[in-house]
């Protein structure tokens, strides 16, 4: 069997065992915090009639090994249930809330990547001078200062003061895509400050790496200029690691942004997945982890695809 | 200059400046004192006089929303879904600004003698959004399913005295176990909204009464409403002006006043008191605040050792420095409690009630008194128990410590405080938002049987003074009767209450017409019934 192969059978058959258990893990790390989901949808106002009338009608009269196993059944036959809070459909709501979080991911992703790979090779085109210097100090800068930070310094300078972008970030199905796009200004310029370092560092380890190696030296002595030994020489070499941190800050953009979300009010699946949390909603956050975990997965499982298609000694074992 | 000076006499009015002070301030920007009074008026007039414009979007920006939210009264908890939900939906009476009633779906009501018998008139011509005429029996069903068997509604607990309903053609009736002349008032709680059956088909449906019909509704993010052409309350000249009405939901302090600032929504509510009178500079808003009944609590088990000792109580109500509370904690947005959770907000509310003075002295001598073994007395308090919880705390521990009396503060996490720690430990950090009227306050958390009894107060003579007052038709015995009750809260109570506090909004200048109501903010939510905005 080709290796390939090989390896996306072997790593789909892991995935599903570790979807499963993180549904465990999720389950059992929400029935053990504090209160129950009625307790928390009644809040302050709760009464013990009340409480007990909510109680059986959510069915948490029920064990909680069986309640995660009616779950279970559920979810194998495709069907992520109705939230415990406000009945709504989970697929559904869910489905929403993911194309948001997409959405916002695929147009950091889509500046943030090309920008951090094209910053790496300056950088390494004018090591230790002035421009590799400048772009690792700013880089540095914005991953070290706190995200909401950066969201906060955006919204009094561009929403506030110039009035060019909106601070809410709200979209919705009726607005057209320029429409969502500016909407989403702010938001992506954060979260395209917060990955850049992490792969612009990246790119430039890789590929200083391969510059130490014997070809890229013949390549110089050929004559080559700078770029052309990088683009041609070094980089193919070097996508291995970029890759597989360019993979790590995506699935950094699909599942850890909550902190932005709440900054811009941006409908994404992480301010979804705290509120549910927070209700202690088991069925919800049970969806919403196993989405978030296969998006790891997921994307790991490119990361390592690309790895070895990208070299020719794993693409062609002996 | 000019804006500035608008600026300036829109201060004025929020109550941020005295009269004396706008004077010095635009002598300072060039005005005699004779323009800065006529601006001053002029603006005030302005106001009182200007004519109300049809149209246009009315856009909040509102903290308290959560994608768990649903459109069923009987589960709202939070602001946005009760904001939304006064769009398409009323209760038989709302809150007028001045506290008293005005009716909605119901027209008229009156009471027996002795009050238990209540009998509501159905407004004729009041229409669902659906066309149909709200009947006696649409009411009679709403009452039940908040209040039945297996309701699990917020309101169940004021359902609780109503032994049994019925109608009588257009009218409904409801028979209480024992007289409440203030039950009108509990028909005006936001769970209590009519619905077609009594929303017993479902619950969900956003079918009411309200001037506005739903169009979007996402929970947690946005919601969006349209203007009912066939409102019974009238045309959009006469109430409720808006073409439409747009809510977002934004958490996040900063993302408030953010979207407010840039123009993205006319109107927040809580504005942090940390920064109301930053904002209030900012030009085209304004910042408008409204004392209100709601009140921060520490509140001690009175059953529960060390506590149980009323000297040891005494003297911590005498060691909390309470004006200190409200100018640290709530920067001057609110006024200082006396350990009874009934303020001036309140009708019938006893003016000579004596004001409990900050005493360390009184403080040592009553924990002296009270023989207190020395050991550390614990305060449970978390961020979410009320915004600077945690700082009042400490403010209290040191006032205590110069008293000479341990208190320790332990700090408990947000999540789970409702359910673990409050109305469970015996002594802790809270808040209540209030009542409309006395006999509701104290009936919730101060009656023996009261299911909130967070302070464990059970006494006999006072849950008699409670029903004495509840079926007393004469405002001046009734007035008596409560003043004794708030005194004994305030000698023997195990609430120790330093501060009500205000509700602080802030909205464009744009927005006029805008009347603080002291039972909630944006005008109790019906900002966007009775404001309109200048072209």
């Amino acid at each position: 069997m080709h290796p390939i192969i090989k390896l996306v059978a072997q790593r789909l058959t892991l995935g599903i065992l570790l979807l499963f258990a993180a549904s465990v893990l999720i389950f059992a790390g929400t029935i053990m915090l504090p209160g129950d989901v009625a307790q928390q949808i009644l809040g302050q106002g709760a009464t013990p009639v009340s409480l007990a009338n909510l109680r059986e009608e959510l069915g948490l009269n029920t064990p909680p090994v069986t309640r995660y196993f009616n779950w279970l059944g559920g979810v194998l036959q495709g069907d992520l249930g109705t939230a415990l809070t406000n009945g709504r459909d989970i697929a559904e709501s869910i489905s929403g809330r993911l194309k948001n979080t997409i959405f916002l991911a695929f147009w950091a992703a889509a500046i943030s990547v090309p920008l951090a790979i094209f910053l790496g090779l300056l950088a390494v085109r004018y090591k230790d001078r002035w421009p590799d210097k400048t772009i690792s100090a700013v880089t540095l800068t914005t991953i070290s200062i706190p995200e909401f930070m950066i969201g906060y310094i955006l919204v009094y300078w561009l929403a506030i003061k110039f009035r060019w972008f909106p601070s809410v970030a709200i979209i919705n199905d009726s607005m057209s895509l320029l429409e969502k796009l500016n909407a989403i200004a702010l938001p992506v310029m954060v979260l395209t400050l917060v990955v850049l370092a992490h792969m612009m560092r990246m790119t430039r380890a890789a590929i200083l790496n391969v510059m130490q190696s014997a070809y890229i030296e013949t390549a110089e002595l050929k004559g080559l200029p700078m770029l052309t030994v990088i683009r041609k020489h070094a980089f193919p070499n070097a996508v291995a690691p970029i890759v597989n941190v360019v993979m790590i800050n995506m699935a950094y953009l699909v599942v850890g942004v909550v902190v932005v979300e709440v900054v811009f009010a941006y409908p994404g699946m992480g301010q979804y997945l705290v509120d549910h949390v927070t209700k202690r909603d088991v069925p919800v956050v049970q969806a919403c982890g196993l989405i978030f975990a296969a998006v790891y997965i997921g994307l790991n499982l490119i990361a390592d695809i690309v790895s070895i298609v990208t070299n020719p000694r794993l693409r062609h074992p002996k | 200059m000019n804006e500035q000076l608008k600026n300036l006499s829109s201060q004025v009015k929020s109550g941020l400046l005295t009269r004396r002070e706008f004077v010095a301030r635009a002598a300072a920007l060039g005005f005699t004192a004779a323009v800065a009074n006529y601006m001053l008026a002029k603006t005030a007039h302005a106001d009182s006089h200007a004519k109300p414009v049809a149209g246009g979007t009315f856009r909040i920006g509102v903290s308290g929303g959560e994608s768990t939210n649903t459109q069923d009264p009987a589960s709202w908890a939070s602001d946005a879904p009760l904001a939304t939900g006064f769009f398409w939906g009323e209760p038989l009476v709302e809150l007028n600004n001045d506290g008293s009633l005005r009716g909605l779906v119901a027209e008229s009501w009156s009471g027996s003698e002795d009050a238990s018998v209540w009998k509501f008139n159905v407004r004729q011509g009041c229409t669902f959004s659906t066309g149909a005429q709200v009947t006696a029996e649409d009411v009679m069903k709403t009452m039940e399913r908040h209040s039945n068997e297996e309701s699990k509604s917020g309101a169940l607990g004021i359902m609780t005295g109503i032994k049994s309903m019925r109608t009588e053609g257009n009218s409904f009736i409801c028979e209480l176990e024992t007289g409440n002349a203030d039950l009108p008032f509990l028909m005006a709680d936001y769970h209590l909204i009519i619905q077609p059956n009594g929303g017993f088909d479902d619950p969900t449906a956003a079918i009411g009464t309200g001037a506005y019909t739903m169009e979007d509704y996402e929970p947690g993010v946005r919601a969006t409403a349209v203007r009912r052409s066939d409102y019974w309350g009238g045309s959009q000249e006469e109430v409720a002006h808006y073409d439409k009405i747009e809510l977002i939901v934004l958490n996040d302090a900063t993302a408030r006043t953010a979207a407010l600032q840039s123009g993205q929504v006319d109107s927040i509510n809580r504005v942090e008191p940390k920064i109301a009178k930053l904002l209030g500079r900012a030009p085209n808003l304004s910042v408008k605040n409204v004392s209100g009944r709601g009140h921060y609590v520490f509140i001690a088990h009175v059953d529960t050792a060390p506590l149980d000792n009323n000297d040891l109580r005494l003297a911590l109500k005498y060691a909390i420095n309470r004006q200190e509370m409200v100018d640290k904690i709530l920067q001057g947005y609110g006024g200082i409690g006396n350990d009874t959770p009934i303020n001036a907000a309140y009708p019938l509310f006893d003016e000579t009630l004596p004001q409990r003075e900050f005493s360390i002295e009184k403080a040592a001598e009553h924990y002296k008194k009270s023989g207190h073994d020395g050991s550390p007395i614990v305060l449970r308090v978390a961020d979410g128990a009320f915004p600077g919880a945690v700082d009042a705390a400490a403010l209290f521990q040191q006032s205590a410590q110069a008293a000479g009396i341990p208190l320790e503060i332990k700090r408990e996490p947000n999540d789970g405080y409702w359910s673990e720690v409050w109305n469970v430990q015996p002594f802790c950090a809270s808040y209540w938002g209030g009542r409309p009227v006395q006999d509701q306050m104290f009936a919730t958390a101060y009656l023996s049987t009261a299911d909130w009894n967070d302070t464990r107060w059970k006494r006999e003579d006072f849950d008699a003074m409670l029903l004495q007052a509840r079926a007393e038709l004469d405002d001046a015995k009734r007035k008596e009767i409560y003043s004794n009750m708030s005194r004994m809260l305030n000698e023997e109570g195990g609430v120790i209450l330093p501060m009500f506090n205000d509700f602080v909004d802030a909205i464009s200048n744009d927005v006029q017409g805008y009347v603080g109501n002291p039972s909630g903010p944006q005008m109790y939510w019906k900002a966007f019934k009775y404001t309109w905005k200048t072209a």
